[in-house]
Order: C-alpha cells, then structure tokens, then sequence
C-alpha cells in the first residue's frame, strides 16, 4: 500500500497526467472501429477502449481530440538512431566494415536516442522501432525494439536483442578484390561455416553441462566467444535471422540456408518476393517486406507498389518498414509507405494492420504494442483526417501515456 | 476530338464541375463548362466521367533519360549539352508518362560548378532525341544552363574547395564571356575581327543575353544569396532549385524576384544542406511573393509521385490552387514555355493528365497521360500499367518505341 503511494507520488511528480484520448474514429486494430470513441490510459498503460457513451472520461484527465485516432505506429524495421540524419562518418554507425560476420555487435551500444530523425518520425505517429545494424555487409550485426522516446537507450528500450541481420546477393559482398564474399556462393558458404562452428560450440557447452551438472561449470571448460553464443541463440530459435534479400533466386538461398539450420527466419526487403510466393508460403517465412516506394535501382529494379497487396492476397504475413537510406531523405516514413499500399490494392484496414500488429508480432513485441486494448502500453497516434492522405496531419502523439507530441506534421 | 464529362483543372482559372476540352490536331481548341463550349461537328468524343483532366506536369528538375553532362577535368564545362546523352528508351522516361510528367527540364548533375547545357523536353512518343526536341521561335533548342553551389561541387583540383573559390571561378567565366561577347560585338561581323569559337563561351553568351536560363542547384541560406548575388553582377535569368532552407530567405528571394524549383523529400537529412528542409517551404515561399515550382529531381524522387510531392507541399501549409500551379504554369514560366504548356488554354499544347480523382489524394491513379493530342500513357494497358505500378521488367528499358498510336488520335 505504502509502495503503491509511494508509486503514484513520483508519478505525479514526473508530470505523469492520466491522459485520454477521444477520436471521431478509432481504429483499435483489435476489432472494429469506433465512432466517437474513448481510450483511457492510467500510469502508461491502456485501461479501457469504448464508444464515448459507455467510456467517461475522468474528471482531472488531459484529454487530447482528434478526427482519427490509431495506435501509435510501430515502424518494422528501421536504421533511425544508428544512421543519423547528417550523413557523415561520425554519425553513420548501422554497419561496421571490418569484417564481414560480425554478429556480436550490439544495436544497444550504438543508439543514439537524441538523433533528430527520431524525434521527426514520432511526430508522424511512430512510437515503435525495430532499429538497429544494417544492411550493406554479409551479417552485419544485431537489432532491437525501442521506443521513440527516452533519454537514453535504456529508457526507449523494448527488447536489446531482436534480430540477427544478413544481407545476400550484391549487398552482402564486399566490393573490394581478393576480400571474402565476393560472390553468392561465398556468402552461403561463409554463412554455413560460422552456423556449423556455432553449432560445435553449443554441442560443447550442453556436453560440459551434462558431464557435471553444473551450470557454472561449462563457462570454465569452453572460452567465451560473443559471436558465436550469438548464433546459437539463432539457432535454438530464440532470435530470428533477419535476411535482407531482394532478388527471387536469392530469395530461395535464404529459405534453403534457414531450412539446413532450421533457423527462425524474417525475409526483408524482398522485393522480387510475388516471384515466388508459393516457395514462400510453403516455408511459411514472415516478411518485412521493401517501403512500398522504395527506388527501382539494381537489385531492387523490380519492386512494385502492389506487391503488399499480392501477400495479403497470398496469406503470407507481412508487415511493411522505412528500411535504410543512404542518401536524401535519410530515413523513410512507414506511416507514407503504408499509404501509398493503401492507394495500390492493400485494404485501408490491412495497410493500417501492417505498420501496427502485423509489425509488433514478427518483430515479437505484440503483447505491449500494435492494438489498443486494455493492458497494452499507452501508445497512440492522432490525425486531422484519414492518416493516409497525403494533405492529412499527424497532430499528436502519445506514448507510455504521456502526451510526446503535439507538432501538426 | 473532344473530352467530356470531368472536372477540369485549368491552372487558368477557377475549376470548371462539367467541363469540355477540345482539341484539335496538336493543340487545345477550347477548354470550358458544358454547354459553352462549342464541339466541332465530327469530333471524336470521349466521355471521361466522373474523372479529372489537368493540364500536363511540368517538371521543373528530373534525370529522366540518364542525362549526362560535363567529366571530372573541370569545375566548369558549358560546352557539354544533356542533348549528346539522353537514352529515349529508357524506362524512366515511360514512367515520368505514368506519374503525368508531359514536358521536363531533363539536367547533368550538381557535382559541378556548371556541368552542362540543360533540355526542355516534351515526352511524345519518339525513336529518337530529336523526336522529344522543343524548337524555339529562333531555331534553338530550347533548354537551359545547369550550374550548383554548396557541398556537391567542392572536390579534388581543379574542383573548388570552399565556397568563395566557387564563387571566384563561376565570376572569372562569366567575366570571360563578357569580354567574349564584346569582341564579337566589336567585331560587327568582320571575319578577321572575330575571336576564334569557343563552345563554351558560346553558351554563356546566351546565358548573358538572356537566351538561356541558369538553373541553379543550391541549398543553404548563404548559398542560395550567394547565387542570386552571381545573377544579379552578370544581370542571368535564373531559377533555384531544391533551396531546402529558402524558408530562411524567402524574402529576400522574393525581393531578388527569384523564381524557386523546390523538391519534397520525407524527412530531413542524407546530407548536410538537406538537415533543415521541410514540407512548409514551397507555403513559406508563396506567401513570401516567389514563384514556386516543385520537382522531383528523379530518381531522388519518383516521376509517378510528383502529384504526390505537390501534395506534401499542402500538407505544409500551400493553397491548393497553388500546388496546381506549381506542377503546371509556374514551372512553364520557369523554362520560358508558358506561351506552349502549362494551363489548359485554347492555342496551347494539348498536353493533359487524365485523373481518377482529386490529384492530390494518395487513392488517384494518373489513367491517361497526353502530349500533343496524342496518348502517351494508358493505364489500361498491360506494358504501360507496368511503368505506372512497378513489377518485373518495369526498369528494363524498351526494345522498340511505340509508334502505332494512330488510333489515340
């Protein structure tokens, strides 16, 4: 009782008003829209949705108002915070070019929580990123989930390790002569090399648990190695290998070196992907598919706006990203790339789906995010219209439930 | 031939509900409300319903076509014209068709002072350059003069490495274009008298007649003053293009009496002169007084996106029926074409965009795009509809040009 007090004082003190959110529409995502509807949230957490006639909003509440109300938007895979917005050496920190399999770099010793880009893609709405080390290198490092706000990664932390993130074909090779991968072949070669080394390394580790009994006691037969422990938590399942893969051949490879290691695999990018939906389906790989505008250029040639619609239509799951930016504009926006989806056979519903639920259950945070539902964190996007629309406005945000945006962008 | 049935957008006037375009040949006979508008007995008519006509895009700063320019010997290079380079076949020129791109000032690039002589082309169907060429009153090409200050130029010698020493070699050519053009002058057709021809000088002597317009790559509030001082010393007609943080100096620009070609990206970012941009800076440079285009300087920004980049310009804040202007007549001032495009005028090309809605909401598709009374884009045909949406082959470059169009007449 005492703690709960306790609790509640520094709440107040931290300037941590109950907020309620009231939408003309509110599209909880966990079932149908609300007209006139209500989202209640106490301590950071959403307590109640409803239709205003049945959800009061309590006396001393911030009450924010707005046409259209979603939850905050959850972005499925990101560079923001380690590919920052001025594009220079010092701030470029997605992938490090030492060496090409470099699975022990951490995304959480790499953000940045005051880069600016953040801060931008939250006045649109996103409140949840899966960022972290990049494309452009065989296997680049680790991601995480954050939120858009905090002082600190620690504050914007979600879950520290995510994923494992591969590039193939041409992004995974190194450009220079003589350096290893230079072809397709290597990559998989090299790929298959360090999961069978890592699979060594576990089988030594589960032998030297069993031969005493003592959990304490394998850290003394077996030297650390962070790479490979890394793998090894690829290979039991617990993280997924994000594959950053455009062409359909390529594609295939990913889904037969998963097959070979039974690795939980997340396909990204795809963009040639409806080339091969059936092979997909069948492996029953999730895919965090290209930004529906992402640029026609080498391997990416083929993309195409529909493509989200043909997955839906296919039944595979999906959700759809900002991806990485090397150039002008540093970062996309997942809120824009869902829109123009939208506008090229993706139902309004599922454009929406694919940058909220769909996104949070393949980057695995959907017990917290993705829906406004009683228990889950206090995380809403607002608009002036239909938040699609190219001249609509985002006009708030609120995350953990507190109000962290109120710029009309 | 007579469009009937939809909502015409003029960039002429107000919006006419029911409206009537005539065109007869290659030109627009008559564009008005039902009933005042003559149809020539025999027309062919076309019932457009329910749909939008507006003018053709003028798009005021594109790549289409892999323009090329000046090499890597000089900062300075005004001999070399984007008219020696241009692929017709390639496909993003059939994709600038599918985004309503009629007419587009086709550019080398910014890594230099002055890279080259630019091209206002018109996007009819053609086998080769010459099929796409304006021809001026005085036999010219029409096109303009590429130049670019800030970062991009600044390179190894003999490229500048500051700002001033930019500043510095574009005065000593334009000084040495002066005195060109006053040996000419003095020269008062004596053979003997004459200076030997110099290709470049040549240019810039149109350049300071005002024959041919700078259009000047610039992004930062200094760099952006630093150009118009350039324009001002050697009394050129020019354009600013992209002027990311004309918001800063907007009225300043105004009062120079400046034009500005601005692009939309969707954050802030990937270099160093783009870290301030912002959708509200075409609004902030209207309401200032300036004469505002938007472009998309493809492949920066996607050709079949460029209603979409005028749309995000309304987002922050410009009038709608300035965005209109800003992808038609505006941009037709800016190349010296608005006696030939940019409204729906009688005597004017009949360059039009068929709409399925309101052009500035992300569900319209462009449908149909003319050039000249022809059709040079269908949405309902299969090869055009690839351009339009993406898919395999949609970056593959024609084999054989489109010439049966005889039936679109």
């Amino acid at each position: 009782m005492t703690r709960t007090l306790l609790v509640g004082v520094l709440l107040a003190a931290c300037g941590y008003a109950q907020v309620a959110v009231r939408g003309d529409t509110v599209y909880t995502i966990a079932g149908a829209p609300i007209r006139d509807g209500v989202v209640l949230m106490r301590n950071g957490k959403i307590e109640r949705v409803g239709p205003a006639s049945q959800v009061s909003v309590p006396e001393g509440w911030r009450l924010l108002r707005a046409k259209v109300v979603t939850p905050g938007l959850v972005d499925a895979h990101s560079t923001v915070g380690l590919s920052g917005y001025l594009n220079i050496p010092q701030d470029q920190d997605q992938v490090e070019h030492s060496a090409p399999i470099q699975p022990e770099l951490r995304a959480i010793d790499s953000y940045n929580p005051r880069e600016p880009l953040i801060e931008y893609v939250r006045s649109l709405g996103v409140t949840t990123l899966h960022t972290g080390h990049g494309p452009g290198i065989l296997l680049s490092g680790q991601t995480m989930v954050v939120k858009t706000t905090g002082e600190t990664v620690e504050d914007a932390m979600v879950k520290p390790l995510a994923m494992v993130a591969v590039t193939l074909g041409n992004g995974g090779r190194e450009s220079q002569r003589g350096k290893s991968p230079g072809t397709r072949s290597k990559e998989i070669a090299m790929l298959r090399a360090e999961f069978i080394k890592a699979q060594e390394y576990q089988r030594k580790l589960d032998k030297a648990a069993s031969d005493t009994g003592d959990k304490e006691k394998k850290d003394n037969t077996q030297a650390r190695d962070l790479r490979l422990e890394t793998l090894g938590r690829v290979l039991k399942g617990e993280v997924p290998l994000l594959v950053t893969v455009d062409r359909a051949n390529d594609i295939v490879t990913a889904i037969r070196l998963a097959q070979e290691f039974g690795i939980h695999m997340v396909l990204d990018g795809a963009a040639e992907c409806y080339m091969v939906l059936d092979r997909i389906k069948a492996a029953g790989y999730p895919i965090i598919l290209h930004p529906t505008m992402e640029r026609a250029f080498g391997e990416s040639e083929n993309v195409s706006f529909e493509t989200a619609a043909k997955l839906k239509a296919a039944g595979i799951r999906f959700a759809l990203q900002s991806g990485y930016e090397s150039y002008v504009p540093k970062t996309r926006v997942v809120l824009f790339e869902a829109a123009v989806a939208a506008a090229n056979g993706l139902s309004f519903g599922d454009a929406l789906a694919s940058i909220t639920i769909d996104a949070a259950r393949i980057i695995g945070v959907d017990q917290r995010v993705g829906s406004l539902e009683a228990g889950k964190d206090g995380d809403v996007a607002l608009y002036d219209g239909d938040p699609f629309e190219y001249t609509t406005h985002c006009v708030g945000v609120v995350t953990d439930g507190k109000v962290v945006s109120e710029v009309r962008r | 031939m007579a469009f009937t049935g939809a909502r015409l957008i003029t960039a002429a006037g107000p919006d006419i509900a029911d409206g009537v375009v005539v065109i007869q040949g290659d030109k627009i006979a008559a564009a008005g409300a039902a009933g005042s508008v003559q149809i020539p007995a025999g027309a062919k008519r076309i019932d457009v319903s329910g749909r939008v006509i507006m003018p053709g895009i003028v798009d005021t700063h594109s790549h289409i076509g892999e323009p090329e320019g000046g090499d890597s010997s000089a900062p300075i290079q005004p001999d070399a014209r984007v008219l020696d380079s241009i692929n017709v076949r390639s496909a993003t020129i059939e994709k600038a068709r599918a985004g309503g791109v009629t007419a587009a000032n086709v550019m080398s690039g910014s890594g230099h002072l002055l890279s080259g002589q630019t091209l206002y082309l018109k996007l009819r169907k053609g086998n080769t350059i010459d099929d796409y060429l304006i021809h001026l009153s005085d036999g010219r090409v029409a096109g303009g003069i590429k130049m670019a200050n800030g970062t991009n130029p600044r390179r190894d010698p003999p490229f500048p490495g500051t700002r001033a020493k930019s500043a510095a070699l574009d005065r000593e050519e334009y000084i040495k274009a002066q005195e060109y053009r006053d040996k000419i002058r003095q020269a008062n057709g004596d053979l003997t008298k004459l200076p030997p021809r110099d290709l470049g000088l040549e240019a810039l002597e149109d350049v300071l007649d005002g024959k041919r317009t700078v259009q000047f790559h610039t992004h930062r509030q200094d760099d952006i003053m630093t150009a118009i001082r350039l324009s001002q010393e050697f009394h050129f007609h020019v354009v600013l293009h992209h002027v990311s943080e004309g918001w800063m100096v907007a009225n300043e620009i105004a009062k120079a009496g400046v034009p500005c070609s601005v692009i939309e990206l969707d954050s802030p970012g990937g270099k160093l002169e783009a870290k301030d941009v912002r959708f509200e800076t075409p609004a902030i440079l209207y309401r200032a007084g300036v004469l505002v285009a938007i472009h998309t300087d493809d492949p920066i920004t996607d050709s079949r996106l460029l209603l979409r980049s005028a749309a995000l310009a309304i987002r922050g804040g410009l009038p709608r029926d300035e965005a209109v202007n800003a992808l038609t007549i505006n941009g037709a001032r800016m190349l010296g074409l608005e006696q030939r495009v940019g409204s729906l005028k009688p005597g004017k090309d009949a360059d039009l965009v068929v709409l399925s809605g309101d052009p500035f909401s992300v569900y319209t598709h462009v449908l149909e795009t003319w050039v000249e009374g022809r059709k040079v884009f269908d949405r309902s045909d299969a090869k055009d509809r690839l351009y339009a949406v993406g898919g395999y082959g949609a970056s593959h470059d024609q084999g054989f040009p489109d010439l049966d169009g005889e039936e679109d007449r």
